[in-house]
């Protein structure tokens, strides 16, 4: 891969197994073995992607729901390993998708911070060093030593993203995160989504919103039935858009 | 090869804190909410000791003076096979909703819970110790093999985690099954009996196939001032190789799928 290049998807195909009937248990496998009923359908969620993505270059995702917007981003992400195809990405990685996954509601605040530090891949000095800044972001000080099952859904996505923004990513992955808690933190968040665009970092944006994506991206590519039907500048993908609607 | 072993080596060292922070979490919250907290892990032993001491010292006219030394050793390394064989098998369904989220490295997740119990086991030991002394257990220059059963039972119950954690994501009912085969293993263990009992009976075969039983039989060895018996040694390595290997086999080549299956 060569040196200006941040991100290269190729031949990314993802296949699922729908079982039509659900096999789980070894009764059931062995049952649907004799009668020779396990049928699998399947099913490909992404099919022949492929595309490259220069250092600082910023694109937006579109495609209706089931598209497979997201299994593209958890494929990139490391979540999820393609059935066929490769993806290589340069530098660091801050997947924005699902914040606070990792954490656990039994824990409090802070025990969150350093095990969701954890699960991000931070050392524990980092997380040290940064736990302050992590505290003040989400404004939640005064929460900090409760238990997160007693947090608010916002109030945990805005810990989830203080923690997961720590970090200077180089490919920043973002899943309609922008949207995260009430309209004070909408604009903190935002402000430090776009500090972290302008240091450079490439970024993959999934959005239904055609106005954040005009604004905020330089390329676009669109997605229907896990397939790319259009990819080039946002304007173009965007009439195309429009006409599929 | 080599560059993947340097890789795994690599994002190993990355994901260390993670390692420690699942541990750390494990024994946190097992205790978060109980009064006696860490306590409970030594007073659980203790309480089974003392029933097995009246149920089968008492009632049974079985042992001598060490007999609750005996039974609480035995029965320690057990239930910490027991829990973390199970651990590991569950681990995998219960962090589904993190793996199918962020990345982490799969086996993070059985590791942690052995370990996480392997703690556990390790702080419950200080009741033997505690009992030992009480009843006079000498200890000997033989004490030092105690390292090695206590070695190899963590391997044992890693290696076997490992496979139950990867069947158990395709196999949801292979809790009940590895909770009869538990049983099975206790039972076939010596925890609360003289092996020699069933040795007379001709059926001493089953200490030769059960590494459990190899592991109890060096670490009571090394309390009670023996020398190892070697045979047990060399099942229990043997073991250990055979389900570390095949575990950790397993588990790499099925990783990739747990999700779609989760």
């Amino acid at each position: 891969m060569e040196e200006h290049i941040a991100l290269e998807v190729k031949d990314v195909g993802m296949k699922f197994r729908l079982s039509t009937e659900k096999v789980d248990s070894l009764k059931d496998y062995v049952i649907g073995r004799l009668k020779k009923q396990i049928q699998f359908q399947e099913f490909w969620a992404l099919k022949d992607i492929s595309f490259q993505l220069e250092k600082g270059d910023r694109l937006g995702i579109l495609g209706l729901n089931g598209a497979g917007k997201s299994t593209l981003l958890k494929v990139i992400a490391g979540v999820l390993k393609p059935t066929e195809g490769t993806v290589h990405t340069r530098g660091k990685i801050a997947p924005l998708l699902e914040l606070g996954a990792g954490f656990d509601k039994q824990y409090t605040g802070t025990e969150n911070i350093y095990l969701y530090g954890a699960v991000l891949g931070y050392s524990k000095k980092f997380v040290q060093e940064r736990f302050d800044e992590i505290v003040d972001f989400s404004g939640l000080r005064s929460f900090i030593d409760i238990p997160v099952k007693n947090y608010s859904s916002g109030m945990r996505s805005r810990l989830g993203f203080a923690i997961a923004t720590q970090v200077d990513p180089d490919i920043l992955i973002l899943d309609e995160v922008l949207a995260v808690g009430d309209k004070d933190f909408h604009e903190k968040s935002e402000q430090k989504i776009l500090e972290m665009m302008d240091r450079g970092a490439t970024v993959l944006f999934v959005s239904h919103s055609m106005e954040q994506v005009e604004r905020i991206c330089n390329k676009a590519i669109l997605l229907e039935n896990g397939r790319i039907v259009a990819s080039g500048s946002v304007s173009e993908v965007q009439r195309v858009y429009q006409t599929r609607k | 090869m080599k560059n993947e072993v340097v890789g795994f080596w690599k994002n190993f060292i990355k994901y260390q804190f993670l390692l420690r922070e699942l541990v750390k979490k494990g024994i946190v919250l097992k205790y978060r909410r109980s009064y006696l907290g860490l306590f409970w892990t030594l007073l659980e032993p203790l309480c089974t000791m003392i029933v097995l001491t009246i149920v089968f010292g008492g009632f049974f006219g079985q042992g001598d003076r060490l007999y609750p030394v005996y039974i609480l050793s035995g029965r320690l390394l057990y239930t910490f096979f027991n829990t973390a064989t199970k651990g590991c098998m569950r681990s995998m369904r219960k962090n589904a909703g993190m793996m199918k989220k962020v990345y982490v490295p799969k086996y993070m997740y059985p590791l942690s819970s052995v370990l996480f119990q392997y703690v556990i086991f390790l702080i419950s030991l200080s009741v033997l110790v505690l009992i030992g002394g009480i009843l006079g257990v000498r200890p000997s220059i033989y004490l030092m093999q105690i390292l090695i059963p206590l070695f190899l039972l963590l391997v044992l119950a890693f290696g076997t985690g490992m496979i139950l954690a990867t069947l158990a994501v395709f196999f949801r009912d292979l809790e009940y099954l590895w909770g009869i085969a538990l049983m099975l293993i206790m039972y076939t263990s010596a925890i609360f009996y003289q092996p020699e009992k069933v040795i007379n009976t001709g059926n001493g075969w089953v200490f030769k196939i059960n590494p459990l039983y190899a592991c109890i039989d060096m670490f009571r060895s090394a309390i009670f001032g023996e020398p190892l018996d070697l045979s047990m040694l060399k099942l229990a390595v043997i073991s250990c190789v055979l389900t570390v290997g095949v575990g950790i086999y397993l588990f790499y080549k099925k990783e990739d799928q747990f999700i779609l299956y989760l």
